[in-house]
């Protein structure tokens, strides 16, 4: 019974991923909300990725001299570690999770909103695909952005790595770089790009799937938007691991 | 013209409407009147293909827009408008900009033309001066009248509302009323309404459609409502003791127009 449940849902979610990815009635319009979602989604995303990005990368390099640091250890391990921790999980998967409740939750209660509302209704009526005009601008809006808030990201991190350095005196600056720049493989940031992507489609496709098909009021979105977010950072978790897997 | 033949529309085991046939004409102001959930805004959503019904059909002008293709039916759907009982503006886009909307999306026009056509609607529905407002920082008359500007804007030749004067006082709702009416009867359009508003039956009902728990129970125009022997409809409209006592007395008015007698004390609510 609940795997036909779960099977529904997934047919009804390709069903909508397909009308969303048919050729826009027309590009103008099509640009004009890629350009709005950009802003909305990405640019006003940066930040919350920015300061958060840098008091992790701050914690995880305090962290890493507190605890494995030691006098068996390099020197250049707690800039080593803080690097690969920063490129290979946060930036990408760990960043991704925060902003699927930023942005995840936004896209859900404004579509849902438009649906009780019924603005989806009228798009219809006038014999427009709601879905694709509606939804599509904001997937290609984040697919778009998410590698420059995963450069960001990874960038403002071994920023904050550098302020418990310059700042905090934690740890010698001359350590931290040399620990950056020890052993750089520049396939792990090409990672964090590519699980971005993914990631990116997820906190977009999944929100706006909850959104889309509300029933019902105010709490019907309300449940929605926390739906929203809570699968997509299931599902952000789920393929993590098998995209880990893929492309290590 | 549309033509509804046949219509049945079910949900699981309920039946909501009821082998329904009717004829709603061009130029003329049809209304769909029945109580709560008597089957009316199913029924519209049946006309406008937000619904499918069970069996039947939908003709407009002849053509079965039930069994139309998807794409027929979105061609088909440029030629209709539509008014939400709560106006369904786009929250995120000014008054022109909402009304500028299907021209941006189906017209051909340049953008000076475009924003002239949506002027002219605005213009025609009184609401000059409010093109850069916001539908959160208008009335709720104002909404309708953008939401039927935007429904004209590329010229339809079917209007559908859905209670139209729902959430309005009775002085904007006659405007709405009189304004959807001129609409009408200028742009020669199909229009129907569905409505719960009394006023708006007696003042342009020109073709009305009286559901009673999903099926048509009656059809004619508001003149024949003070007459009807039908105990349902006039149950329904006359609902008040103050409008079953006008009645009465319009009545007995017709009956005997030189008597004085005053209303029965008794029959006051």
């Amino acid at each position: 019974m609940i795997i036909t449940k779960y099977l529904t849902i997934l047919g009804r979610y390709l069903i909508l991923m397909g009308r969303t990815f048919s050729v826009p009635e027309r590009m103008r319009m099509f640009f004009k909300s890629y350009i709005k979602e950009m802003a909305q989604l990405g640019v006003n995303s940066i930040g919350i990725v920015l300061l958060i990005s840098f008091f992790i990368g701050a914690v995880i390099c305090i962290q890493m001299k507190l605890n494995i640091q030691s006098p068996w250890m390099p020197r250049w391990v707690s800039g080593y570690t803080t690097r690969e921790i920063m490129l290979l999980e946060f930036s990408s998967s760990i960043m991704c999770l925060i902003l699927a409740g930023k942005v995840g939750s936004n896209i859900a209660s404004e579509l849902g909103t438009m649906r009780v509302t019924q603005q989806i209704d009228a798009l219809e009526i006038m014999g427009v695909n709601s879905a694709s005009y509606l939804i599509l601008p904001k997937i290609m809006g984040m697919l778009t952005l998410m590698p420059c808030l995963v450069t960001f990201s990874s960038a403002t991190g071994i920023l904050g790595a550098y302020a418990t350095a310059y700042v905090g005196h934690v740890l010698p600056p001359d350590d931290l770089t040399i620990g950056l720049q020890h052993s750089f493989k520049p396939w792990f940031m090409y990672m964090s790009l590519i699980k971005s992507q993914f990631f990116a489609f997820i906190i977009t496709s999944v929100p706006a799937f909850c959104g889309y098909t509300v029933e019902g009021g105010s709490v019907n979105v309300g449940k929605a938007s926390t739906d929203a977010v809570v699968t997509s950072s299931v599902l952000i978790l789920f393929s993590d691991v098998f995209l880990t897997q893929l492309l290590s | 013209m549309i033509e509804v033949k046949n219509l049945y529309k079910s949900f699981e085991d309920k039946d909501v409407l009821k082998d329904i046939n009717t004829v709603f004409e061009d130029g003329k102001t049809n209304l769909i009147i029945g109580q709560s959930g008597s089957g009316k805004t199913v029924l519209m959503k049946n006309l406008v293909g937000l619904l499918d019904p069970t069996s039947g059909q939908v003709l407009y002008d002849g053509r079965d827009f039930v069994a139309m293709s998807k794409s027929e039916k979105v061609h088909m759907r440029r030629e209709m408008g539509m008014i939400f009982q709560s106006a369904a503006l786009f929250d995120s886009l000014t008054v022109l900009e909402n009304v500028m909307f299907p021209l941006d999306m189906f017209s051909t026009m340049n953008l000076r033309e475009r924003t002239k056509r949506a002027m002219d609607c605005l213009e025609r529905v009184n609401l000059h001066g409010a093109e850069e407002k916001f539908p959160g920082e208008i009335s709720g008359g104002m909404q309708k009248r953008v939401a039927i500007a935007r429904a004209i804007a590329l010229n339809p030749k079917y209007l559908f509302c859905d209670e139209p004067n729902s959430g309005l006082d009775p002085k904007t709702s006659l405007v709405i009323d009189d304004l959807l009416q001129d609409i009408t009867r200028e742009y020669n359009m199909t229009t129907i309404i569905n409505t719960h508003d009394m006023n708006s039956v007696m003042g342009i009902g020109e073709n009305i459609i009286f559901i009673y728990e999903g099926h048509k129970e009656w059809q004619g125009v508001s003149s024949q409502i003070m007459h009807s022997d039908n105990t349902r409809l006039t149950d329904f409209i006359f609902a008040s003791d103050l409008l079953k006592n006008m009645r009465q007395l319009v009545l007995e008015k017709e009956a005997d127009p030189f008597a004085t007698a005053p209303l029965d004390p008794s029959r006051h609510g």
